[in-house]
């Protein structure tokens, strides 16, 4: 009793699910729904990890409510091959070593695919603001810069 | 245990009815970003949480021209910088909005969250003071609007009465060679609290100062609007001296805490320094017109 009815669209797919009040969208999706790429770090929207999509807009799933999902669509970074292909990001980011423990490569990908969405050709600049809400304490950020510049790169090639 | 209630109000009326039901144990989500941080640690445990997002009135930009803008309170910092016009005659207040947290948080925070969270530090607060812009409640006894340098009343403390909620902002209309800018002191390039913020609003007719507000963040228990600092300007050419006399006023209206962030010192001068290269920036997009 007291559980909330979700109804919301989660890579694609018609998700249902029950989730008490408090729980946030990360403890849906993690505990609930098995989509355990999302990972908790922070929990207090800081580092990124859990970063998903919400009706394509980028935020932190640790800093959202499971019930908001209610008729919104969400994507997370399972959703990101298609048809068991990797995206042109996730190629790039294995060609340029652009991760070591990997923990926050999921949230990297995913906020990386939200720029390159909105934006094909960003600037070095803008790729490191666009990740500053990202946090990875391996690789230096140097190498996850040049992968998704040479993802955007790949991208306008292909276009 | 009491059941904790999750609502989604349709309208502004609805959301008033469950607020007020409430004895002060519901709280308002907008963006979520402070409030799910707070309910985290526990430092919050509403009985009850309204999502006021469902509400057209508070996700609603209309532009009435000339800078005259109604902003719902709701509105996300990601989806008013994707307005064509509202930063072209609004810079300050969204590069200020904008300097909240990662493109994660911008996907959600608000202008009313960050207001309402009551934050000394919030960096929109001091541009919204400078823009002159108006706060419009609604409430169990109708409907207000008060300036937004009247709504704090100390940290994480406002002054709207039970039951009261925030729905959106008024900007006035703006004269031609007027701009406002925010700088804020941050010991890191990005991601950190303000330590000072300074906002500054100003109307120029040839090298004439004719309007001029200023706003400070950060330095006292609420965001400050510094009417000294802005008669100062005012009918001046903006000299050497009346910018120095002007950024003593905004040292002398800080009465700041001492903390890790800075000292009582420290964001004095500090308060002193930003006033300046704000005043600057302001001044030379306002010549641009």
């Amino acid at each position: 009793m007291g559980k909330i009815h979700v109804t919301t669209k989660i890579n694609g797919d018609k998700t249902e699910y029950l989730c008490e009040p408090y729980d946030t969208m990360l403890d849906v999706l993690r505990n609930n729904l098995n989509l355990t790429g999302s990972k908790e770090v922070c929990s207090s929207g800081d580092c990124g990890a859990c970063s998903i999509t919400l009706n394509d807009r980028l935020v932190c799933s640790c800093l959202m409510l499971a019930a908001e999902a209610e008729g919104k669509e969400i994507k997370t970074i399972e959703g990101m091959t298609e048809n068991g292909k990797f995206h042109v990001l996730q190629e790039k980011f294995l060609e340029h070593a652009a991760l070591q423990c990997g923990i926050c490569t999921p949230g990297m990908l995913v906020a990386a695919k939200s720029l390159l969405d909105k934006n094909p050709s960003p600037t070095e600049n803008e790729i490191r603001f666009w990740l500053a809400g990202n946090l990875c304490r391996c690789t230096g950020y140097d190498k996850i810069v040049r992968a998704v510049q040479a993802a955007s790169e790949k991208i306008k090639e292909t276009a | 245990m009491t059941e904790v209630k999750f609502l989604t109000p349709k309208t502004v009326d609805e959301a008033v009815a469950f607020y007020k039901e409430s004895d002060g144990k519901a709280k308002l989500l907008a963006g979520g970003t402070d409030l799910l941080v707070q309910i985290r640690s526990g430092i919050s445990s509403p009985d009850k949480i309204i999502d006021i997002k469902n509400i057209s009135e508070l996700q609603q930009i209309t532009d009435n021209g000339e800078g005259s803008f109604l902003i719902g309170a709701a509105v996300a910092g990601a989806v008013l910088e994707e307005n064509e016009n509202f930063g072209k005659f609004w810079p300050g207040v969204l590069e200020a909005l904008r300097l909240i947290g990662s493109e994660q948080i911008q996907g959600r925070a608000s202008l009313g969250g960050n207001l309402c969270n009551a934050s000394p530090a919030g960096d929109s607060v001091p541009a919204l003071i400078a823009s002159g812009a108006t706060v419009n409640i609604e409430g169990p006894n109708g409907a207000r609007t008060l300036p937004v340098e009247n709504i704090h009343a100390g940290p994480g403390k406002t002054n709207l009465n039970e039951g009261e909620i925030v729905t959106s902002f008024s900007f006035p209309k703006k004269s031609k060679n007027s701009s406002d800018a925010y700088l804020r002191m941050i010991p890191r390039t990005e991601m950190d609290i303000a330590v000072v913020g300074c906002a500054v609003n100003v109307t120029m007719d040839q090298d004439t100062c004719v309007h001029a507000r200023v706003a400070l963040g950060a330095v006292a228990p609420t965001a400050l609007n510094v009417q000294k600092a802005s008669d100062i300007l005012i009918n001046t050419n903006l000299d050497d001296e009346t910018i120095n006399n002007a950024a003593k006023a905004c040292e002398e209206a800080c009465n700041p805490i001492d903390d890790k962030r800075g000292t009582v010192a420290y964001r004095k001068k500090v308060s002193g320094v930003l006033f300046k290269r704000a005043l600057q920036i302001a001044v030379e997009r306002a010549r641009k017109g």
